[in-house]
C-alpha cells in the first residue's frame, strides 16, 4: 500500500496537522466554557431583571466574540486537511469518519451560526426570551460540534462498528451507535467539554481578578467570580472524575499509550502511580530504541494496578510485554502482529489479483473471509501492522507522553484548589484582600491552556504511529504531494495563525482594560 | 426497500442544494469586492460592512458543511480532490481563514495592523473565494490530471497540484461568472438591506455593469459546455468514454432538469431587470432563488445520467462517479435520516435571518452603542 514511502513528507504532514489543531485549540475550549457562563449570566438577568447583569453579560459577550471568529478560522483548515493531507486515510476510513463530520456541520454550525448572530444583534430586535434562548443555542451548539468532532477522534483511537470491504479497499460503517457510543468518545467528550469549562471559568476569574487587584469593577467582578467560581469549581471535578475515566479505558484499548504515559517498560502486578517524576535515558534497549528510566520519582505504591483493575494485584502490562509479548499473560508480541497483518494484506493483494484477472469464484471466495469474525478478530485486526518494519516502531514518544499527562494531571488538581479557594474567599468577603491570591488567579489563566494542550499532545503523540489505532499507521495515511509543498504551507499558516494570534490577544487586552461600555 | 443508486442520487441532490446554497451565499463576499468601489464615505462603508457581517457566518457554515457532506457521502472526492488539487483548496482555504476575523477585528481599537489590513482581508477573500471555488467547480465538467490505484489512492499527475485548472479558459469564465455573480447578488442584497439613498443609487449604478460583466462570462461557459464532449461512464460496466454534446443530452434527457434550470436563470435575470427597471429592493430574493435553482441543476448536469461529476482527463478510469465514489449503503441510509432535519434547520435559520433584518440597517444603528463590526 505504501509505495515510495517519504518520512519526510509523513513528517511536514503530521507537523502540518498539529500547527493548525494547536492554534485550533487556543480558542475552542474558551469558546466552550464562556458561551455558557454567558448564557448563565444572561439567564440571572433575564430572571431578576437587573440591568447591571444585562451590562456584565454583554461585557463577557464583547470577549466571547473576538474569540469565537478565530476559533472558526482555524477550524475550516482543521477539516479540510483531512482531504488535502491524508487523502489516503480519506478514503479508507471515510465511510465512517465523514459522517460525523457531515452531522457536525448539519446539526450543530448551523446552529452555532444562526443564533450567534441573533446574540450579537439581537439585543434591540427580538424580545428578551428569544435572545436568551439564542444564548443558549449557541453554547449547546458549540458544544454539539465537540460532541461530532470528538465521536470522529474516539473512533480513530478505538475503531469499532465497521467492516473492510476488499472491493473498495475502505473500511464501512456497519453500526452507527458503536461509532457513536465509543467508550473513547463518550470519555473524551465529556473531558474535553469539561476542560473547556473549566478553561472558560479561569479565563472570567482572572480577569476579573485583575479588575479586583485594579480597585475597579468590583460589582461585575465579584459578580463574574461568583458564577465563574461555581462553573469552575464543577467544570475541575468534572475534569478529574472523566479523566480517571478515561485512563481506566485507556488501559484496555490503547495499552501501549497507557504505558507510555506512565514510562512503565516492565509490567507488573501492584505497579505503582507516578505522582511526580524525572526521566533519563536507560542503558537498556527495546530493539534499537533506548529505554527511558527515572532519575527522580515519588510514587503512590500500587495505585497504577487499582487504577486500571480496581485491585493491587491486577497485572499492569509495560512496553516491553506489549512489543515483546508475554505469554504468560495472554499478551502477543508486535512481531506476530505484523504477521498477522501482512497475512490479512496477502488477502486484500490475493482479491485485487483475482479481481484483475477476473477470477470471479476466487474473489468472491476470499471477499467472504473478509466478513468472517474469526478472521477479523484475528487477523484483520492488526492490518496496520503490515506497514510496521519493526516491533519498537508501536512505542511513541515516551518522555512527551509522560510529562504532558503528568503536567496534565497536576494541573488539574492544582484548579479545584484555586475555584474551590477563591469561593470561599468570596464567600467570606476577603476576596479583595486577598491580593496575592488575585495575583495567583491572574497568573493562572493560562495554565488551563497549557493543560488543555498537553492533553491533545498526549492524545494524539501518544497513539503514534497510528492514526487508526491498529489499522492505519500515519505513513499509510498521506497525501501523496511534494514534501516541498507542505512544508511551504506549514510555514504560510504558521505566519498567518500567529499575526491573528498577536491581533486577537492585542485587542483581548485592550477590551478588558476600557471594561464594559457605561 | 431504499436502494443503494437511490441513496447516491438522493445524496447528490443535498450536495446540489448545498453548492446552490453556498453560491448564493457568496453575496457576502461579492459585497466585500466592493469594499473599497462602492461606498462614497466612511459611514457607508460601517453600514456596508455590518449589513454583510451579519450573514459571513452562514456562507462559511454552508461552505463547512458542504465539505463534511461530501466527505461524507462521496468520500472518494473529498480524498481525490483535496489531496490531488493540493494547492487549489488550500488558496480558497487560505482566503476564507481571512476573512473569519476581518469583521470581528477590523474597527476594534488595538487590532496591531489596522483597520485597512482587515478591510483588504475582506477584500481578498470576496475576490479570490468565489473566482477560485468557480474555477474549482469548473473542473467539475472540464477534469482534473489525476489516476487512482487500484486501492483507489490518488496520484496527481502534475507538479501543479491544482493550479493548471487556472490555464483552462473554461474554468476561468466559469470561475469569473462566479465572481460577478456574487457580486450582483451582493450589490442586491445591499439594495434590500441599507437604508441610505445615496449608497442604493450607487449599487444600482454598479449593478448594470456587474450583470453585464455575469452574463457574459456565464453564456460563455454555458455554450461551451453545451457543444462540448462530455465524460460519460456506463451505468452497467462502469466504463468511462467521451460523449458529443453530453451536457446538452443531459439536459434533454431530464427535462425536470432542463425547466429548473430555465426557471433559474430566468430567476436571476428578473431579479436584476426588477431592480434595474422598476426601482424594486426585493430582486435579491428572485435572484438569490434563481441562483441556487442555476447551480442546483448545473449540479445535477454534472452528476446524474450516467456522467461523471470529477473526471479525470490523464485517465478516464478512474473518473469519479456518483456510483464509484459514493460512501457504502448503510453510511448513506444513516446520514438520510440526519438530512430529514434539514427543513428545520432553514425554518429556524429563516426565523432568525428575519428577526435581524426586521428593520433595514441605518447610519443612525451604526452610531448607536451595540456590537458594531
Amino acid at each position: 500500500m505504501i509505495e515510495n514511502l517519504n518520512l519526510a513528507l509523513v513528517d511536514w504532514s503530521r507537523a502540518q496537522f498539529a500547527l493548525t489543531a494547536i492554534y485550533h485549540w487556543l480558542f475552542v475550549p474558551l469558546t466552550l466554557g464562556l458561551s455558557f457562563i454567558i448564557a448563565i449570566m444572561e439567564t440571572i438577568y433575564y430572571t431578576t431583571g437587573n440591568e447591571a447583569w444585562k451590562r456584565i453579560t454583554r461585557f463577557w459577550m464583547t470577549l466571547f466574540g473576538i474569540n469565537f471568529a478565530i476559533g472558526i478560522a482555524t477550524g475550516i483548515i482543521l477539516e479540510f486537511e483531512f482531504g488535502t493531507n491524508w487523502s489516503n486515510y480519506s478514503w479508507f476510513v471515510g465511510d465512517i469518519f465523514g459522517a460525523p463530520l457531515a452531522i457536525e456541520g448539519i446539526l450543530a454550525f448551523f446552529l452555532e451560526s444562526t443564533f450567534v448572530a441573533v446574540m450579537f444583534f439581537g439585543w434591540n430586535k427580538v424580545s428578551r426570551k428569544f435572545h436568551l434562548l439564542s444564548s443558549w443555542l449557541v453554547a449547546i451548539g458549540a458544544n454539539l460540534s465537540a460532541l461530532w468532532i470528538l465521536v470522529a477522534n474516539g473512533w480513530m483511537q478505538n475503531p469499532e462498528g465497521m467492516v473492510f470491504n476488499p472491493e473498495t479497499a475502505r473500511n464501512e460503517m456497519v453500526n452507527f451507535w458503536e461509532v457513536l457510543f465509543n467508550e473513547v468518545a463518550i470519555d473524551k467528550f465529556l473531558h474535553t467539554i469539561s476542560s473547556g469549562f473549566l478553561l472558560g471559568s479561569m479565563f472570567v476569574l482572572g480577569i476579573s481578578a485583575w479588575y479586583l487587584i485594579c480597585k475597579r469593577e468590583e460589582f461585575l467582578a465579584k459578580r463574574s467570580i461568583l458564577v465563574a467560581g461555581i462553573f469552575g469549581l464543577l467544570s475541575s471535578v468534572m475534569v478529574a472524575y472523566t479523566g480517571d475515566s478515561s485512563a481506566r479505558t485507556l488501559s484496555r484499548v490503547q495499552p501501549v499509550k497507557f504505558a507510555a504515559f506512565e514510562a512503565l517498560y516492565d509490567g507488573k502486578e501492584e505497579a505503582g502511580l507516578v505522582a511526580l517524576g524525572i526521566l533519563k535515558n536507560s542503558d537498556k534497549k527495546i530493539g534499537e530504541t533506548n529505554q527511558k528510566e527515572f532519575a527522580v520519582r515519588i510514587e503512590i505504591p500500587g495505585f497504577l494496578s487499582v487504577m486500571t483493575g480496581g485491585d493491587r494485584e491486577v497485572f499492569v502490562p509495560g512496553l516491553i510485554d506489549l512489543v515483546s509479548g508475554n505469554p504468560s499473560r495472554g499478551i502477543m508480541p508486535v512481531s506476530e502482529k505484523i504477521e498477522r497483518g501482512r497475512a490479512a494484506r496477502e488477502f486484500l493483494s490475493d482479491y485485487k489479483e483475482a479481481r484483475k484477472n477476473n477470477e470471479t469464484e476466487k474473489a468472491g471466495e476470499i471477499s467472504l473471509i473478509f466478513r468472517d469474525k474469526d478472521f477479523n478478530d484475528n487477523y484483520f485486526r492488526y492490518f496496520g501492522y503490515a506497514s510496521i518494519d519493526k516491533p519498537e516502531e508501536v512505542i511513541p514518544n515516551v518522555p512527551v507522553s509522560f510529562y504532558s499527562f503528568h503536567l496534565m494531571v497536576i494541573l488539574g488538581f492544582y484548579f479545584i484548589l484555586v475555584f474551590g479557594l477563591a469561593l470561599y474567599y468570596l464567600f467570606t468577603d476577603s476576596l479583595p484582600k486577598r491580593r496575592w491570591f488575585l495575583w495567583v488567579v491572574l497568573c493562572s489563566i493560562l495554565l488551563p491552556y497549557v493543560a488543555g494542550e498537553s492533553g491533545w499532545v498526549l492524545a494524539e503523540m501518544g497513539r503514534q504511529p497510528w492514526i487508526i489505532q491498529d489499522l492505519m499507521p500515519v505513513s499509510a495515511a498521506v497525501s501523496q504531494i511534494e514534501t516541498g509543498s507542505v512544508m511551504t504551507t506549514f510555514f504560510m499558516f504558521a505566519v498567518l495563525f500567529t499575526l491573528l494570534l498577536v491581533a486577537e490577544v492585542s485587542i483581548m487586552i485592550k477590551q478588558i482594560k476600557l471594561g464594559p461600555k457605561h | 426497500m431504499i436502494s443503494h443508486l437511490f441513496l447516491q442520487h438522493y445524496w447528490w441532490l443535498i450536495i446540489a442544494l448545498l453548492a446552490g446554497l453556498l453560491v448564493f451565499l457568496m453575496f457576502v463576499q461579492g459585497g466585500q469586492s466592493m469594499i473599497f468601489s462602492l461606498p462614497g464615505n466612511d459611514l457607508q462603508k460601517t453600514m456596508m460592512v455590518n449589513a454583510l457581517g451579519r450573514k459571513w457566518e452562514f456562507t462559511f457554515t454552508t461552505l463547512v458543511t458542504f465539505g463534511g457532506a461530501f466527505f461524507a457521502a462521496f468520500p472518494l472526492f473529498y480524498a481525490a480532490s483535496f489531496g490531488g488539487a493540493y494547492w487549489v483548496w488550500i488558496a480558497i482555504l487560505f482566503s476564507f481563514i481571512i476573512q473569519a476575523i476581518a469583521y470581528e477585528y477590523r474597527s476594534k481599537p488595538s487590532n496591531v495592523y489596522g483597520q485597512k489590513t482587515f478591510d483588504i482581508f475582506l477584500f481578498l477573500n470576496g475576490s479570490f473565494g468565489p473566482f477560485l471555488i468557480g474555477t474549482a467547480v469548473a473542473t467539475f465538467f472540464t477534469g482534473s490530471q489525476f489516476s487512482l490505484n487500484e486501492m483507489n489512492q490518488v496520484r496527481w499527475a502534475t507538479p501543479w497540484h491544482g493550479l493548471e485548472a487556472l490555464l483552462n479558459g473554461r474554468n476561468l469564465a466559469l470561475g469569473l461568472a462566479v465572481l460577478f455573480l456574487a457580486r450582483t447578488n451582493g450589490l442586491l442584497y445591499l439594495i434590500n438591506s441599507i437604508d441610505d439613498k445615496d449608497l442604493t443609487g450607487r449599487s444600482v449604478r454598479k449593478l448594470a455593469m456587474n450583470s453585464i460583466v455575469f452574463l457574459t462570462f456565464f453564456l460563455l461557459f454555458l455554450v461551451t459546455l453545451l457543444v462540448s464532449q462530455g465524460f460519460a461512464s456506463d451505468p452497467v460496466t462502469g466504463e468511462v468514454t467521451m460523449e458529443k454534446y453530453k451536457y446538452l443530452h443531459n439536459l434533454t434527457g431530464m427535462p425536470i432538469v432542463l425547466v429548473l434550470f430555465l426557471a433559474g436563470v430566468a430567476g436571476v435575470i428578473w431579479g436584476i431587470a426588477v431592480t434595474l427597471f422598476r426601482g424594486s429592493r426585493r430582486g435579491i430574493w428572485f435572484t438569490g432563488a434563481g441562483t441556487v435553482i442555476t447551480v442546483f441543476s448545473l449540479f445535477l448536469v454534472a452528476g446524474f445520467n450516467g456522467t461523471t461529476f470529477y473526471p479525470s482527463t490523464f485517465d478516464l478510469n478512474s473518473s469519479l462517479t456518483i456510483r464509484n465514489a459514493s460512501s457504502s449503503l448503510f453510511t448513506l441510509k444513516t446520514m438520510m435520516y440526519v438530512s430529514f432535519l434539514i427543513p428545520f434547520i432553514i425554518a429556524y435559520i429563516w426565523y432568525a435571518w428575519k428577526s435581524i433584518n426586521v428593520t433595514r440597517i441605518t447610519g443612525e444603528e451604526m452610531k448607536a452603542e451595540g456590537h458594531v463590526y
